[in-house]
């Protein structure tokens, strides 16, 4: 589903990734652990597009998808959230949703200006779809407030459906349980579950190590921007080099 | 009573009004300055799709409103072009000018931005100026003919101004409906987050582009409607003083509201002639009323009223609960 292949990152004179290869299987949940300043977001930041690689090939199924700005990313089917939740504050929930709908429909500048039929009849579908999503995540109550007045950990939610929105083939979450209560986070597993449910491929950066276990299939540990090991939670727990990069050289 | 229902009645009400206003009003002072606000009201609008949605700062915008009025002066006085037909040459040729420069410019962001477009206005001030055989120069261009249709001229104030207002209120309807469509929660999006309107596949630098044209297209045709209509056009109405006018106009009345751009452009074309019975206080007077507005609706002149009008529904509500 998504393979990166000997991956190098380099930000001045700081090797942030070094030689990073994995993949990712078609419809599983996989998480990648490490320590603070492993790499993850770096990683993830430049599977999305948002950083240019310094060397190395990332593949979407068959496609090389390297050099892809995150919008086409989008249109593709690959999708994230964010560690710092990036909604659209004055918008309201169901249009940050809706905003996620953007690659599934297409009326142009001077269509939407003009109301002209399709568009009147897209805009519909749009709503519909959006509201869909909602309910899924459970947020359509509150579908008319305003995206910033939500708590935290229904923001952190409302990104989700409105990564879900883009219909994606795979989504990369980064630290979606951090900052949320424990209750919330036993929610949140229940709704990753869901989503793999859905035939999407999940992949998540997290800390939460109770989580990473209970819901991934496949873990991938970076350590210092290397990647350390990749197996099952069982592998990886028994894994004696991720144990010493976890609690120190003993 | 659903929301876009509501949306639409209150756009019925808002162009009744405008329609009937002149029927009220004596002399044609007020109904120049209500063709004034309605040509503010076009730029303001414009200017606001860019500002106040996508949060894009230009300080040039009346660069494209003074092309607009050259570029049609000019096709009408020294060529033998038809007004409607120059109004569209106006139109198209600042919007391919926008398209041109809007790319790189673009890409700056915050103060950048507002210095390039700040540069842009004062170049094509320069222009205006200095193109002597074309535009006049300083002394201005005159007899620039009247827009007409058949027999039709819009030669006298009561012509005019439904000319004007029926070309604002087309651009007010076209840009609500632009607000509430993909394009405009997409506008808004990079307004609120740039990286995760990308993630979510909007192409941000090419809507940037797109509202950009767009915006400095409709400036344009106020413009050639401001050069139609006076007849007399001269570079000083397209500086840099005027463009700053433009932002406080969008600012005062609300980012992202197009009512707002209304009431803003309606302020700040009234204020000076109010406060004329100031005399010489009456900058001091301007300002201040300005610093006030901005520091107690810091969402704008619309917003203010919003609040009131709620309030103001749930003190009679709260009456008729307690009685």
């Amino acid at each position: 589903m998504l393979r990166l292949d000997g991956i190098n990152k380099i930000f001045g004179g700081l090797t942030a990734l070094e030689d990073v290869s994995l993949s990712v299987t078609r419809g599983s949940i996989t998480g990648i652990i490490g320590p603070n300043g492993a790499g993850k977001t770096t990683l993830f930041n430049i599977v999305t597009g948002l950083y240019t690689q310094t060397s190395g090939q990332v593949y979407l199924g068959e496609k090389n998808i390297s050099l892809f700005a995150p919008e086409t990313l989008a249109g593709l089917g690959l999708v994230r959230t964010f560690q710092n939740v990036e909604l659209f504050g004055q918008m309201t929930v169901l249009e940050n949703v809706m905003v996620g709908l953007h690659t599934r429909s297409k009326s142009g500048i001077f269509s939407c200006a003009f109301k002209i039929p399709s568009q009147i009849r897209e805009e519909k579908y749009i709503k519909e779809k959006g509201l869909k999503w909602l309910e899924f995540t459970g947020l359509a109550d509150c579908a008319d407030l305003t995206a910033c007045n939500l708590p935290f950990g229904k923001g952190r939610l409302l990104e989700i459906s409105r990564a879900l929105a883009v219909e994606p083939q795979i989504i990369l979450m980064d630290e979606p349980a951090a900052g949320l209560n424990s209750r919330e986070t036993v929610e949140l597993a229940s709704l990753i579950r869901r989503i793999k449910e859905l035939g999407i491929t999940v992949v998540l950066v997290e800390h939460d190590m109770e989580l990473v276990m209970d819901i991934c299939e496949s873990i991938i540990v970076l350590n210092l921007g290397k990647k350390l090991a990749q197996g099952t939670p069982r592998e990886i727990q028994e894994n004696p080099a991720v144990i010493s990069a976890y609690l120190g050289e003993g | 009573m659903t929301k876009e229902r509501r949306q639409i009645l209150i756009f019925l009400f808002f162009a009744a009004a405008v329609l009937v206003i002149p029927f009220f009003l004596k002399g044609s002072y007020f109904l120049n300055v209500l063709v004034f606000i309605g040509i503010n009201t076009m730029l303001a609008v414009a200017l606001n799709l860019l500002l106040g949605y996508a949060g894009q700062i230009s300080l040039g915008h009346a660069a494209f409103f003074g092309l607009g009025a050259y570029i049609s002066g000019i096709l009408t006085t020294r060529f033998p072009v038809d007004p409607w037909l120059a109004m569209m040459l106006a139109g198209f040729c600042a919007a391919g000018l926008a398209f041109v420069i809007g790319f790189p410019i673009l890409k700056l962001k915050g103060h950048y931005l507002a210095m390039a477009t700040l540069g842009f206005g004062i170049i094509m001030y320069i222009i205006f100026n200095e193109t002597v055989g074309w535009t006049g120069g300083p002394s201005g261009l005159s007899s620039i003919p009247n827009l007409h249709i058949g027999s039709l001229f819009f030669d006298n104030d009561w012509n005019n101004y439904y000319l004007i207002w029926i070309f604002t209120l087309g651009i007010m309807l076209l840009s609500i409906n632009l607000s509430q469509s993909r394009i405009g929660r997409a506008l808004r999006a990079i307004h609120d987050s740039e990286v995760a309107a990308r993630v979510m596949g909007v192409n941000v630098r090419i809507l940037k582009v797109q509202i950009f044209t767009v915006s400095a297209l409709l400036s344009a045709v106020a413009g050639s409607l401001y050069a139609h209509t006076m007849t007399f056009i001269s570079p000083v109405a397209f500086g840099f003083n005027f463009s700053v006018e433009l932002v406080t106009m969008v600012i005062i009345g609300g980012l992202g509201s197009i009512y707002g751009s209304f009431l803003g452009a309606a302020i700040l074309t009234l204020l000076p002639e109010l406060l004329r019975v100031f005399q010489d206080f009456d900058i001091v007077i301007y300002g201040l009323m300005l610093i006030l507005i901005t520091m107690f609706m810091p969402g704008g002149l619309i917003s203010g009223i919003e609040t009131l009008a709620k309030f103001v529904v749930s003190r009679i509500r709260g009456k008729q609960s307690n009685a």
